[in-house]
């Protein structure tokens, strides 16, 4: 077990990437002699080269498009975005090209691309810096979505996230990236599948899910609300493409009341998606509507009142407080 | 040059092929591929055969004018750094350096010109009038904007690279539509000033899609449109080499309109370049690309960090090409300014400084209200829905925390 923030254990984990699969590479802007803006590649050009780390010219849609040739060609290409709000000139390339290929190939081609794309607000920024747009890709079916909440997932699902032979898109919380934790880089491989959700917090009486930068917020919630004598399960989604429905409505049953937050627009999210789901599967355990917690309807504001956008340890209470009522 | 350097094609003599060659002859030919320079580090004014014309036309007040409007931008570069520095901006992009490829180039537009900058162009929001202050509300968080562009014809800055470059196409072909509307109508003591757009971009930027794209539309539509890429040689981190084998400008030939290269620190040749193209495109020739050379003294942002990445010898190499200095010297040496003008310069920036500080300390945080309000020109029931909610859960804090949390 070692001790290392988010940034570092993802560094760590295309380190070991790159060192096990010699077909596996780097592409992205800045990611070279500058380690990527958040310094999540610091170093790996130096033990790489330029080859393996590749600095490419300022195109996503070039990045994402020549990451799906490379794939095709055999290789294991991990591509960065910058920022969330820069995705979207490769946007067509992702949902029209690289969710489809396999499918239109009548299975024959696969197209392991790995997607790496900081995102999520808290961090003071200006716009385009701060999006969740990650509901616009799970919506496209042939992508596979996570999201690591800490350093020990971190490291690992990014290695099975390039083992993975679908397309994956790893949002990364940047707002977590110097979050700290243990990782165990022992181990000869991961204990858990990526794509399955994580009880964090065990309680009876009613059930939080959140994944990403919003894991430590419901940790902090459930922690409040137990003050006031309730017991909140604190679920860890991981995964948002696909979702582990089996965890929640197992926690569900458990607790009859069910709370999603997520810090993108309500409206059309994954949230929605999990109330329909648990709503359809465990209507006759649930004691209250399911509540969704999420932004507001706008495009993300501007930093001075994102306080007032992101969903926090209040509004989270105040969810829970709602379903309560019932 | 021209015809004399297009490939040779099977379809030789076609009428098709004809017409090609002669347009490429009348656009391509016109004006040189070499860096147009004027006013050189040494403050002397060279000649160029198309160029000095134009300069011919700068007098005594309008050269002090760009000096003074220089070393305006730069020292409010300094004091929004310093700004950024303490906090008061969440990020700060400073265009120390890129001076000359600013001021020259907005001075040379008209008001009646629509610029489409990015997020650097504080010096061409300058010429254009922009409050300096208003334009730094994007960085401290208070705005996703910050000024109205239909006041001073400058767009907002646009964030997501090259995005604004088939704006300022569309821009740019709404012109042309007005303008040919106007003459069918023929409606006497209407015709309004002929009118161009300027669209400015990076080296970096030119790599994407959007960027070829426009190009393609406005050589297709013939749009009056300026395309200006300030290549200050970095995109972040990676060296325009990256980005490109050739120069720049060159690659406007390729889409079937002239590109000039031009010294991006010489005030002088930019202007003049400018005044060029502009020109050009109002008068219904069509688009042109121009490439100024230039150089990014300083970081990218203030959240960058350029040890990581280049040598300090290169950014001291440029600092001798400085476009400030090059033009005192030639002010100096023509007997166009003295002592006293420079100890105005510098005591208006000063003032400019504090103006720029005391508008950012007073510069508050707005009500999420307002963001409410303005997704949708329309009432919208899922925006009404969640703003009731929002004020009720904000009801519920009243009394606490007094003036903490905006808007509650
Ligand atoms: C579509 C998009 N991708 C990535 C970024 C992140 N980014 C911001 S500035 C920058 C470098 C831009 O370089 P250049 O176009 O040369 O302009 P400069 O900043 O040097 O003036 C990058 C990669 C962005 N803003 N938009």
């Amino acid at each position: 077990m070692t001790t290392m923030t988010i940034a570092k254990a993802i560094n760590e984990g295309l380190r070991a990437t790159l060192s096990n699969n010699p077909k596996s590479l780097l592409m992205g802007e800045d990611i070279g002699p500058l380690g990527g803006v958040y310094r999540v590649t610091d170093g790996l050009i130096g033990e790489f080269g330029a080859d393996r780390v590749v600095d490419t010219p300022l195109a996503e849609s070039g990045i994402i498009g020549t990451a799906i040739g490379l794939a095709l060609r055999g290789y294991l290409p991990v591509a960065e975005i910058q920022f969330d709000g820069f995705v979207f000139p490769g946007f067509n390339q992702i949902t029209t090209q690289l969710a489809k290929m396999h499918s239109r190939s009548n299975g024959n081609l696969t197209v392991p691309v790995v997607i790496r794309i900081p995102y999520g607000g808290g961090i003071g920024s200006i716009e385009h810096h701060s999006e969740s747009p990650e509901a616009l890709f799970a919506h496209t079916p042939g992508l596979r979505i996570i999201t690591p909440s800490n350093p020990h997932d971190a490291y690992w699902m990014i290695q099975q996230a390039v083992a993975c032979q679908d397309p994956v898109i790893v949002f990364e919380p940047k707002r977590r990236y110097w979050l700290k934790g243990e990782v165990d880089t022992e181990s000869a491989g991961p204990a858990e599948d990526p794509f399955k959700a994580h009880v964090v917090r065990e309680g009876t009486d009613a059930t939080v899910v959140v994944y990403g930068p919003l894991v430590p917020v419901a940790l902090a919630a459930a922690n409040a609300a137990a003050e006031d004598g309730r017991s909140i399960e604190v679920i860890d989604l991981r995964s948002i493409s696909p979702i582990d429905f089996d965890a929640i409505e197992a926690s569900v049953k458990k607790t009859g009341r069910l709370v999603v937050a997520h810090e993108a627009p309500t409206f059309g999210g994954i949230g929605g998606e999990i109330a329909a789901r648990i709503s359809e599967r465990a209507f006759h355990s649930l004691e209250a509507p399911v509540i969704r917690v999420g932004g507001f309807h706008m495009p993300y504001p501007v930093a001075k009142v994102e306080e007032d956008y992101l969903p926090d340890i209040d509004r989270i209470l105040e969810a829970l407080d709602r379903t309560y009522a019932y | 040059m021209g015809a004399t350097h297009l490939p040779s094609t099977e379809f030789d003599g076609t009428e098709l092929d004809d017409q090609l060659e002669a347009q490429a002859e009348a656009t391509l030919g016109v004006p040189p591929t070499e860096m147009v320079q004027l006013l050189g580090p040494d403050g002397r004014m060279g000649t160029d055969s198309v160029f000095s014309e134009y300069a011919e036309r700068l007098d005594a007040e309008k050269l002090r004018g760009f000096y003074a409007d220089m070393a305006a931008i730069r020292r409010f570069d300094q004091e929004a750094t310093a700004l950024q520095r303490q906090g008061q901006l969440a990020l700060w992009v400073p265009l120390t350096g890129q001076e000359a490829a600013q001021i020259g180039s907005g001075r040379a537009s008209q008001p009646q010109d629509y610029i489409f900058p990015t997020y650097r162009e504080h010096g061409v929001a300058l010429t254009r009038n922009v409050d300096l202050a208003e334009l730094l509300k994007q960085f401290r968080g208070v705005s996703n904007g910050g000024w109205n562009p239909k006041d001073t014809n400058f767009h907002l800055y646009t964030l997501v690279l090259a995005a604004q470059t088939p704006h300022a196409v569309g821009y740019a072909m709404g012109i042309q539509r007005d303008q040919r509307l106007a003459e069918a109508q023929d409606v006497e003591g209407s015709a309004e000033p002929k009118a161009a757009v300027m669209v400015y971009f990076g080296d970096g930027a030119s790599s994407e899609g959007d960027v070829h794209e426009s190009m393609v539309f406005a050589s297709s539509y013939n749009a009056p449109v300026v395309f200006f890429c300030q290549n200050n040689h970095w995109a972040i981190s990676v060296p325009t080499a990256v980005q490109t084998r050739i120069p720049l400008s060159n690659r406007a030939k390729g889409y079937g309109f002239p590109g000039i290269r031009v010294d991006g620190n010489d005030v002088v040749a930019v202007h003049a370049v400018t005044e060029w193209a502009l020109e050009h495109a109002r008068q219904g020739n069509g688009p042109v690309l121009i490439e100024a050379f230039t150089y990014r003294v300083g970081a990218h942002t203030t959240a960058d960090d350029p040890t990581k990445y280049r040598e300090s010898s290169e950014e001291a190499l440029w600092r001798e090409k400085d476009p400030l200095d090059r033009l005192e010297k030639y002010l100096r040496a023509e007997g166009m300014a003295d002592e006293a003008f420079f100890a105005q310069v510098a005591a208006d920036g000063d003032e400019l400084a504090a103006y720029i500080r005391k508008s950012t300390y007073e510069s508050d945080a707005p009500d999420i209200r307002t963001a409410f309000a303005n997704t949708y020109v329309e009432a919208h029931p899922l925006v009404a829905e969640e703003l009731a909610w929002f004020e009720e859960y904000s009801a519920g804090f009243a009394g606490e925390d007094e003036g903490e949390g905006a808007g509650r």
